[in-house]
Protein backbone atom coordinates (compact mmCIF):
# COMPACT_ATOMS: atom_id res chain seq x y z
CA UNK A 1 0.00 0.00 0.00
CA UNK A 2 2.66 2.53 1.03
CA UNK A 3 5.06 1.54 -1.77
CA UNK A 4 2.19 1.78 -4.27
CA UNK A 5 1.55 5.44 -3.54
CA UNK A 6 4.84 6.58 -1.98
CA UNK A 7 5.93 8.58 -5.06
CA UNK A 8 2.62 10.43 -5.28
CA UNK A 9 2.58 11.22 -1.58
CA UNK A 10 6.14 12.54 -1.51
CA UNK A 11 5.31 14.66 -4.57
CA UNK A 12 2.32 16.09 -2.67
CA UNK A 13 4.44 16.75 0.44
CA UNK A 14 7.08 18.54 -1.66
CA UNK A 15 4.35 20.53 -3.40
CA UNK A 16 2.95 21.64 -0.04
CA UNK A 17 6.43 22.59 1.24
CA UNK A 18 6.90 24.77 -1.84
CA UNK A 19 3.43 26.24 -1.42
CA UNK A 20 4.11 26.93 2.27
CA UNK A 21 7.36 28.77 1.44
CA UNK A 22 5.54 30.87 -1.17
CA UNK A 23 2.75 32.00 1.14
CA UNK A 24 4.54 32.22 4.49
CA UNK A 25 7.96 33.67 3.64
CA UNK A 26 8.26 37.41 3.13
CA UNK A 27 11.55 37.27 1.20
CA UNK A 28 10.91 37.34 -2.54
CA UNK A 29 13.96 35.23 -3.49
CA UNK A 30 12.90 32.58 -0.98
CA UNK A 31 9.49 32.66 -2.63
CA UNK A 32 11.13 31.92 -6.02
CA UNK A 33 12.91 28.93 -4.44
CA UNK A 34 9.50 27.81 -3.17
CA UNK A 35 8.08 28.07 -6.68
CA UNK A 36 10.90 25.93 -8.10
CA UNK A 37 10.22 23.28 -5.42
CA UNK A 38 6.53 23.37 -6.34
CA UNK A 39 7.39 22.95 -10.04
CA UNK A 40 9.76 20.07 -9.38
CA UNK A 41 7.10 18.25 -7.37
CA UNK A 42 4.79 18.33 -10.39
CA UNK A 43 7.63 16.93 -12.53
CA UNK A 44 8.10 14.08 -10.03
CA UNK A 45 4.37 13.31 -10.09
CA UNK A 46 4.29 13.09 -13.90
CA UNK A 47 7.48 11.04 -14.22
CA UNK A 48 6.24 8.67 -11.49
CA UNK A 49 3.09 8.03 -13.52
CA UNK A 50 5.15 7.24 -16.64
CA UNK A 51 7.09 4.43 -14.94
CA UNK A 52 6.18 0.88 -15.97
CA UNK A 53 7.16 -1.98 -13.67
CA UNK A 54 10.05 -3.85 -15.33
CA UNK A 55 10.21 -1.34 -18.18
CA UNK A 56 13.30 0.51 -19.34
CA UNK A 57 14.13 3.98 -20.66
CA UNK A 58 12.22 4.68 -23.91
CA UNK A 59 15.16 4.23 -26.28
CA UNK A 60 14.54 1.52 -28.86
CA UNK A 61 16.85 -1.51 -28.67
CA UNK A 62 16.29 -4.91 -30.22
CA UNK A 63 16.25 -7.09 -27.09
CA UNK A 64 13.77 -4.97 -25.13
CA UNK A 65 10.00 -4.97 -25.57
CA UNK A 66 8.77 -3.14 -22.45
CA UNK A 67 9.41 0.59 -22.23
CA UNK A 68 8.29 3.28 -19.81
CA UNK A 69 5.81 5.78 -21.22
CA UNK A 70 7.67 8.46 -23.24
CA UNK A 71 4.84 11.02 -23.38
CA UNK A 72 5.11 12.42 -19.82
CA UNK A 73 8.88 12.70 -20.41
CA UNK A 74 8.26 14.96 -23.40
CA UNK A 75 5.78 17.10 -21.46
CA UNK A 76 8.13 17.52 -18.52
CA UNK A 77 11.12 18.24 -20.76
CA UNK A 78 9.16 21.21 -22.12
CA UNK A 79 8.00 22.19 -18.63
CA UNK A 80 11.56 22.29 -17.23
CA UNK A 81 12.72 24.72 -19.91
CA UNK A 82 9.63 26.91 -19.57
CA UNK A 83 10.10 26.75 -15.79
CA UNK A 84 13.61 28.16 -15.94
CA UNK A 85 12.38 30.93 -18.26
CA UNK A 86 9.69 31.98 -15.77
CA UNK A 87 12.20 31.77 -12.91
CA UNK A 88 14.55 34.09 -14.81
CA UNK A 89 11.71 36.55 -15.44
CA UNK A 90 10.64 36.43 -11.79
CA UNK A 91 14.20 37.07 -10.60
CA UNK A 92 14.53 39.98 -13.04
CA UNK A 93 11.38 41.51 -11.56
CA UNK A 94 12.81 40.95 -8.06
CA UNK A 95 16.07 42.68 -9.06
CA UNK A 96 13.99 45.60 -10.38
CA UNK A 97 12.00 45.76 -7.11
CA UNK A 98 15.28 45.74 -5.18
CA UNK A 99 16.62 48.71 -7.18
CA UNK A 100 13.42 50.62 -6.49
CA UNK A 101 12.88 49.79 -2.81
CA UNK A 102 16.30 48.68 -1.56
CA UNK A 103 14.86 45.49 -0.11
CA UNK A 104 13.34 42.19 -1.22
CA UNK A 105 11.24 41.79 1.92
CA UNK A 106 7.55 41.93 1.15
CA UNK A 107 6.53 43.38 4.54
CA UNK A 108 9.03 46.26 4.26
CA UNK A 109 7.90 46.92 0.68
CA UNK A 110 4.28 47.16 1.84
CA UNK A 111 5.28 49.48 4.70
CA UNK A 112 7.17 51.73 2.28
CA UNK A 113 4.23 51.79 -0.12
CA UNK A 114 1.84 52.85 2.63
CA UNK A 115 4.25 55.52 3.82
CA UNK A 116 4.46 56.96 0.34
CA UNK A 117 0.69 56.82 -0.02
CA UNK A 118 0.22 58.77 3.21
CA UNK A 119 2.83 61.33 2.15
CA UNK A 120 1.05 61.96 -1.13
CA UNK A 121 -2.20 62.36 0.81
CA UNK A 122 -0.62 65.07 2.93
CA UNK A 123 0.67 66.86 -0.14
CA UNK A 124 -2.83 67.04 -1.57
CA UNK A 125 -4.54 68.44 1.53
CA UNK B 1 11.78 -5.25 -2.23
CA UNK B 2 14.10 -4.95 -5.23
CA UNK B 3 17.00 -2.54 -5.50
CA UNK B 4 15.09 -0.09 -7.70
CA UNK B 5 12.35 0.39 -5.11
CA UNK B 6 14.97 0.98 -2.40
CA UNK B 7 16.78 3.61 -4.53
CA UNK B 8 13.45 5.23 -5.39
CA UNK B 9 12.23 5.43 -1.80
CA UNK B 10 15.56 6.64 -0.36
CA UNK B 11 15.92 9.37 -3.02
CA UNK B 12 12.37 10.57 -2.39
CA UNK B 13 12.97 10.62 1.36
CA UNK B 14 16.18 12.60 0.85
CA UNK B 15 14.23 15.07 -1.31
CA UNK B 16 11.60 15.55 1.38
CA UNK B 17 14.31 16.10 4.03
CA UNK B 18 16.14 18.62 1.79
CA UNK B 19 12.93 20.54 1.17
CA UNK B 20 12.13 20.60 4.91
CA UNK B 21 15.61 21.99 5.70
CA UNK B 22 15.10 24.59 2.94
CA UNK B 23 11.86 25.61 4.60
CA UNK B 24 13.64 26.46 7.84
CA UNK B 25 16.78 28.13 6.41
CA UNK B 26 17.19 31.86 6.91
CA UNK B 27 20.51 32.25 5.08
CA UNK B 28 19.66 32.90 1.43
CA UNK B 29 23.00 31.73 0.04
CA UNK B 30 22.66 28.39 1.84
CA UNK B 31 19.07 28.10 0.63
CA UNK B 32 20.12 28.65 -2.99
CA UNK B 33 22.89 26.05 -2.78
CA UNK B 34 20.53 23.58 -1.09
CA UNK B 35 18.00 24.11 -3.88
CA UNK B 36 20.78 23.14 -6.32
CA UNK B 37 21.30 19.91 -4.36
CA UNK B 38 17.54 19.39 -4.40
CA UNK B 39 17.50 19.65 -8.21
CA UNK B 40 20.40 17.22 -8.52
CA UNK B 41 18.59 14.69 -6.31
CA UNK B 42 15.54 15.09 -8.54
CA UNK B 43 17.71 14.35 -11.57
CA UNK B 44 18.92 11.15 -9.86
CA UNK B 45 15.33 10.17 -9.13
CA UNK B 46 14.42 10.69 -12.80
CA UNK B 47 17.19 8.29 -13.86
CA UNK B 48 15.81 5.64 -11.54
CA UNK B 49 12.33 6.24 -13.02
CA UNK B 50 13.65 5.65 -16.60
CA UNK B 51 13.33 9.31 -17.64
CA UNK B 52 16.93 9.79 -18.78
CA UNK B 53 16.26 12.76 -21.08
CA UNK B 54 14.38 14.57 -18.33
CA UNK B 55 17.19 13.73 -15.89
CA UNK B 56 19.95 15.37 -17.88
CA UNK B 57 17.81 18.39 -18.67
CA UNK B 58 17.01 18.76 -14.96
CA UNK B 59 20.70 18.36 -14.06
CA UNK B 60 21.80 20.96 -16.62
CA UNK B 61 18.94 23.44 -16.42
CA UNK B 62 17.49 22.88 -12.94
CA UNK B 63 20.66 22.24 -10.94
CA UNK B 64 22.91 24.37 -13.15
CA UNK B 65 21.15 27.31 -14.75
CA UNK B 66 18.50 27.97 -12.07
CA UNK B 67 21.16 27.88 -9.33
CA UNK B 68 23.30 30.36 -11.27
CA UNK B 69 20.30 32.67 -11.78
CA UNK B 70 19.38 32.49 -8.08
CA UNK B 71 23.01 33.11 -7.09
CA UNK B 72 23.03 36.17 -9.36
CA UNK B 73 19.87 37.46 -7.70
CA UNK B 74 21.37 36.87 -4.24
CA UNK B 75 24.55 38.69 -5.33
CA UNK B 76 22.45 41.70 -6.37
CA UNK B 77 20.21 41.80 -3.30
CA UNK B 78 22.52 40.69 -0.49
CA UNK B 79 22.57 37.38 1.26
CA UNK B 80 20.92 38.12 4.60
CA UNK B 81 17.32 37.20 4.59
CA UNK B 82 15.32 39.53 6.77
CA UNK B 83 13.58 37.41 9.37
CA UNK B 84 10.06 38.78 8.99
CA UNK B 85 7.51 36.18 8.04
CA UNK B 86 3.78 36.28 7.75
CA UNK B 87 1.78 34.62 10.49
CA UNK B 88 2.16 30.86 10.43
CA UNK B 89 -1.26 29.59 11.39
CA UNK B 90 -3.06 30.38 8.15
CA UNK B 91 -0.37 28.92 5.80
CA UNK B 92 -0.13 25.73 7.89
CA UNK B 93 -3.91 25.34 7.84
CA UNK B 94 -4.14 25.96 4.08
CA UNK B 95 -1.31 23.56 3.20
CA UNK B 96 -2.60 20.82 5.52
CA UNK B 97 -6.11 20.95 4.08
CA UNK B 98 -4.77 21.01 0.50
CA UNK B 99 -2.41 18.10 1.22
CA UNK B 100 -5.24 16.06 2.75
CA UNK B 101 -7.47 16.70 -0.27
CA UNK B 102 -4.67 15.78 -2.72
CA UNK B 103 -3.71 12.59 -0.83
CA UNK B 104 -7.38 11.59 -0.79
CA UNK B 105 -7.30 12.14 -4.56
CA UNK B 106 -4.34 9.77 -5.04
CA UNK B 107 -6.12 6.84 -3.39
CA UNK B 108 -7.96 5.75 -6.52
CA UNK B 109 -5.01 6.41 -8.84
CA UNK B 110 -3.41 3.41 -10.57
CA UNK B 111 -0.68 1.80 -8.50
CA UNK B 112 2.90 2.98 -9.07
CA UNK B 113 4.44 1.06 -12.00
CA UNK B 114 1.16 -0.62 -13.03
CA UNK B 115 1.56 -1.50 -16.74
CA UNK B 116 -2.23 -1.52 -17.28
CA UNK B 117 -2.76 2.07 -16.09
CA UNK B 118 -4.91 4.10 -18.54
CA UNK B 119 -1.96 6.38 -19.31
CA UNK B 120 -0.04 3.44 -20.83
CA UNK B 121 -2.83 1.99 -22.97
CA UNK B 122 -3.60 4.96 -25.20
CA UNK B 123 -1.41 6.96 -27.66
CA UNK B 124 1.92 5.97 -26.07
CA UNK B 125 1.96 2.39 -27.47
CA UNK B 126 1.65 3.77 -30.98
CA UNK B 127 4.70 6.00 -30.50
CA UNK B 128 6.65 3.07 -29.03
CA UNK B 129 5.72 0.74 -31.89
CA UNK B 130 5.87 3.08 -34.87
CA UNK B 131 8.32 5.89 -34.11
CA UNK B 132 11.42 3.80 -34.90
CA UNK B 133 10.05 3.11 -38.37
CA UNK B 134 8.49 6.51 -39.06
CA UNK B 135 11.15 8.86 -37.72
CA UNK B 136 14.18 6.61 -37.82
CA UNK B 137 15.84 7.47 -34.52
CA UNK B 138 15.90 5.13 -31.53
CA UNK B 139 15.14 7.72 -28.85
CA UNK B 140 11.35 7.93 -28.66
CA UNK B 141 11.36 11.08 -26.51
CA UNK B 142 13.37 12.91 -29.17
CA UNK B 143 11.07 11.63 -31.92
CA UNK B 144 7.97 12.93 -30.14
CA UNK B 145 9.59 16.21 -29.08
CA UNK B 146 11.11 17.18 -32.41
CA UNK B 147 8.78 15.54 -34.90
CA UNK B 148 5.30 14.48 -33.74
CA UNK B 149 4.96 17.42 -31.35
CA UNK B 150 7.30 19.81 -33.17
CA UNK B 151 4.83 22.68 -32.95
CA UNK B 152 4.71 22.35 -29.16
CA UNK B 153 8.47 22.75 -29.09
CA UNK B 154 8.14 25.81 -31.32
CA UNK B 155 5.68 27.21 -28.77
CA UNK B 156 8.16 26.44 -26.00
CA UNK B 157 10.88 28.33 -27.83
CA UNK B 158 8.47 31.26 -28.20
CA UNK B 159 7.89 31.28 -24.43
CA UNK B 160 11.64 31.21 -23.75
CA UNK B 161 12.20 34.01 -26.27
CA UNK B 162 9.46 36.14 -24.67
CA UNK B 163 10.94 35.56 -21.22
CA UNK B 164 14.40 36.51 -22.49
CA UNK B 165 13.05 39.77 -23.95
CA UNK B 166 11.26 40.47 -20.67
CA UNK B 167 14.42 39.94 -18.64
CA UNK B 168 16.44 42.17 -20.97
CA UNK B 169 13.84 44.95 -20.85
CA UNK B 170 13.55 44.80 -17.06
CA UNK B 171 17.27 44.76 -16.33
CA UNK B 172 18.38 46.96 -19.25
CA UNK B 173 16.00 49.71 -18.14
CA UNK B 174 17.60 49.65 -14.71
CA UNK B 175 21.10 50.24 -16.05
CA UNK B 176 19.90 53.22 -18.11
CA UNK B 177 18.05 54.74 -15.17
CA UNK B 178 20.97 54.29 -12.85
CA UNK B 179 23.28 56.39 -15.05
CA UNK B 180 20.77 59.25 -14.99
CA UNK B 181 20.70 61.44 -11.88
CA UNK B 182 17.52 61.15 -9.82
CA UNK B 183 15.27 64.08 -10.49
CA UNK B 184 12.35 63.90 -8.09
CA UNK B 185 12.36 64.71 -4.32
Amino acid sequence: MIADFYNYWVAIILMMIGFYIVISDANLIKKMIGITIFQTSVFILFISMSKVEGGTAPILIDEVTLYSNPLPHVLILTAIVVGVATTALGLAIIARIYREYGTVDENIIHAKDEEEYEDSDEDLS
Amino acid sequence: MDIQTIVDISLLTLLAVTALILLRLNNLLAAVLLSGIYSLLTAGLFVSLDAVDVAFTEAAVGAGLTTVLLLGAVAITGREQSVTRHSRILPIAVTTVTAAALIYGTLDMPKFGDPMAPIHTHVAPRYIEMSGEEIGIPNIVTSVLASYRGYDTLGEVTVVFTAAIGVMLLLGGVIKRKSKPKKHE
